[in-house]
């Protein structure tokens, strides 16, 4: 035969994967000392100069968090036992002076990192033609570094910034919401964020108020053996309307990080939360060292009629993802959809889905996972759609699908489905199929490299996925698919 | 001088010969015919040209634009202009036809180092030559060959070829399936390519097809060997005898 490359076993897992996003910024940074302690959580309180009720809230949180055990039992996930002695709980880029008031005042080091990133975090870089612009709050380690567009927002009464900073401005709004859909106690991941959270988003959207822009999140993890605990919480009042679309990366390294967030949504009378997450967190490398252990909880209350929340994920990255968005549907009529792409490579492990709490009359929930698997990784669905006796008219859609590649992964599914009210429609669809050779050739024939020939074929088995993702992230997301399975055929 | 020129090749599929010694050569500007009986090696013969993991050259070359074939990845072939019709086009659920023909058209545009065509540049190009071969917009909107009925299918093919202008174009049993009217649109689609610079194999069981795609020249493959050669006449010669005196198959 003439060269062994053209007729290679396509699925064979050979060539490394390329995390673009793994430098590391080298800027000096605060940091607590390492390990967990009433101390240090003394220390975060103080250091943001939190009020007495906050501090109280998190001490609560720790003590019950003592008296917790790691989940091991339930999730598809096979993980060491953590040694939360081993982490730092709080890393801040140093500030010049008193901090930044202005985009002028970030470190130019910072401001950097973004743009290397690709995020903008100056206003004036405005996608053409698409929106108005996109308001951003970037996190880096443990707190805010820049929020675009405030003022512009401002004007329109809608609340944008970090958390730490609503802790001090907007009090009572926090104090009344947070901790109100995920209680301090909720699992052993959400008590620990409870105990020793730094930063994240607080959004408020007041009364018939549809913001004018996305707003997103970026969170960067770039110290060492540091913990990223961000909360995010995000209020739309009766009428009101929001986009809210967060992004994660952080350095390649060989030591596995940890990021443990919450995020908590209210969504009151004929209001909607559209979320949407790109979580590119450094997934470790082929044989499975280093990477993120991503444990989040997210849920959203549509504590009004005709309320609305949806959540939209794409999950790439992480060593292990723990995570399930989740919509309580409590107001009458309200509604809730899951949309979710999660796709593992080399020895990454997902476990994640949804849960659909049908409390209300007329609610309805849709719920489209998409599932992609390569190299030795494993991929769980598990969901759970739960109708309570009030529910009447309930509706939910299910739709599981896994895609595998190559012969060595794993895609589960694990649906829970409880109904206690007997006038309700519950649908469950799940698919398992594999991207065979056939079609890698015939994309091959037409001109297509295998690596673009699967991101393609991925991309369109996700596609009613990726259509609910804003318009300006989701060729961003396409490439991304692209990049994450690289390495995955060769 | 030949465009592509097929040398002694020998070829086994999981360890079965199937082609024992092909030689065939073709320049710009011909079409060639390709006919014989099912089995006598036709598919394997354009799978190989294509680049189609799974066949074990056992001897022999082919050499495209002086150029080693055989040494090129399926996707360096197709920038280089090879195309193959498949006799079965493959569906690929959420990719509409016109993302991938946009997706496909750039990476070969990328791999010859000229610029990638914009969505308004590609959507000018495509409704040109969709109107030439009767291919509707729904057709594009939809994802490729998913619920396509046969006929959609192996204009989508055409539409394809059209799209891409290759300099060789090998067509796989693409009248197989087809009734009279799809089969008129499709050679109707191949004739309009037709150029001194672009060469075509077409291979096919009957010589149906070449009422409207006329050859230059009609090959005769069978046990893996090219048994006879002549022009259009050896065409109609076989409808009339069937390939019962190459030793094997049936008559059409």
């Amino acid at each position: 035969m003439a060269a062994d490359a053209p007729y290679a076993d396509p699925f064979k897992a050979v060539a490394e994967q390329k995390y673009k996003y793994g430098f590391v910024t080298d800027i000096e940074a605060d940091r607590a000392p390492m390990g967990l302690n009433e101390d240090i959580i003394r220390f975060i309180s103080h250091k943001k100069n939190e009020p007495s009720w906050l501090l109280e809230w998190r001490l609560k949180a720790y003590r019950l968090w003592l008296t917790l055990e790691e989940p091991h039992h339930w999730a598809r996930l096979d993980y060491p036992v953590i040694d939360y002695q081993g982490y730092c709980y709080y890393a801040a880029p140093r500030r010049r002076g008193d901090g930044p008031n202005s985009l002028e005042e970030v470190d130019p080091k910072l401001l950097e990192t973004y743009k290397k990133l690709g995020i903008p975090l100056k206003e004036q870089e405005i996608l053409a033609g698409v929106t108005e612009g996109i308001a951003v709050d970037a996190v880096f380690d443990s707190v805010s570094v820049a929020t675009t567009y405030k003022k512009k927002l401002e004007a329109m009464g809608v609340i944008f910034c970090p958390m730490s900073e609503a802790v001090q401005n907007h009090p009572d709004l926090v104090q009344t919401y947070l901790g109100s859909v995920v209680p301090y106690s909720d699992n052993f991941f959400a008590t620990l964020n409870s105990a020793v959270f730094t930063d994240g988003s607080f959004v408020y959207v007041p009364k018939g108020v549809r913001c004018p822009m996305e707003l997103s999140t970026y969170f960067r993890i770039n110290e060492k053996n540091t913990g990223q605990f961000e909360r995010t919480l995000i209020i739309a009042d009766a009428g009101a309307s929001v986009s809210y679309l967060e992004g994660c990366t952080a350095p390649q390294r060989d030591e596995n990080q940890l990021h443990a967030a919450v995020v908590e949504l209210v969504a009151f009378d004929d209001a909607e939360i559209k979320y949407s997450t790109v979580q590119n967190w450094y997934p470790g490398d082929e044989e499975g060292r280093g990477g993120i252990y991503n444990f989040v909880t997210k849920r959203g209350a549509c504590r009004g009629r005709n309320s609305r929340i949806s959540w939209t994920q794409v999950e790439t990255g992480s060593a292990i993802t723990w995570k399930y968005p989740s919509c309580i549907l409590q107001g009458d009529n309200s509604s809730g959809a899951f949309y979710s792409v999660a796709i593992t490579n080399h020895r990454q492990q997902a476990d994640t889905g949804t849960k659909m709490i049908h409390i209300g009359r007329n609610t309805r929930s849709r719920i489209v996972a998409k599932g992609i698997a390569a190299g030795r990784s494993n991929s769980t669905y598990r969901g759970l759609v739960r109708v309570l006796p009030r529910a009447s008219g309930a509706h939910n859609h299910t739709q599981c699908d896994s895609l595998l590649i190559g012969d060595r992964c794993g895609a589960h599914t694990v649906p829970y489905i409880e109904a206690r009210h007997p006038a309700v429609r519950l649908e469950h669809e799940a698919t398992t199929s594999k991207i065979s050779e056939e079609q890698l050739f015939y994309c091959r024939q037409r001109g297509l490299s295998d690596e673009e020939a699967v991101a393609l074929i991925v991309n369109g088995f996700c596609r009613e996925v990726m259509q609910n993702l804003p318009m300006e992230f989701a060729v961003e997301a396409q490439k991304l698919i692209g990049i994450s399975l690289e390495g995955s055929v060769g | 001088m030949a465009l592509i020129e097929i040398h002694d090749l020998h070829a086994a599929v999981h360890g079965k010969p199937i082609l024992r010694g092909v030689s065939l050569s073709i320049a710009p500007g011909e079409v060639h015919a390709i006919m014989g009986p099912n089995g006598a090696g036709k598919s394997t013969l354009s799978n190989i040209i294509a680049g189609r993991p799974d066949y074990e050259i056992t001897g022999g070359s082919i050499t495209y634009e002086n150029r080693d074939l055989l040494a090129l990845a399926p996707e360096e072939r197709a920038a280089a202009g090879i195309f193959l019709a498949f006799q079965y086009p493959v569906e690929i659920p959420g990719v509409t036809t016109t993302t991938f023909l946009k997706a496909a058209l750039n990476a070969q545009r990328k791999a010859r180092g000229e610029g990638e065509v914009d969505v308004m540049q590609f959507l000018k190009l495509i409704r040109e030559k969709t109107q030439q071969l009767g291919v509707s917009d729904d057709m594009l909107k939809r994802p490729l060959n998913v619920g396509f009925s046969g006929g959609e299918k192996k204009r989508t093919e055409v539409l394809q070829m059209a799209v891409l202008e290759p300099r060789f174009a090998v067509l796989d049993e693409t009248d197989s399936g087809l009734d009279i009217d799809a089969l008129k649109i499709v050679a109707g689609g191949v004739n309009a390519l037709r150029s001194a610079t672009r060469a075509f194999l077409v291979i096919t069981h009957y010589q149906r097809l070449l009422d409207s795609i006329i050859p230059d020249y009609v090959h005769v493959l069978a046990g893996g060997r090219i048994v006879r050669s002549g022009t259009r006449e050896l065409a109609l010669e076989l409808e009339a005898t069937g390939y019962a005196p190459f030793g094997q198959g049936s008559a059409p």
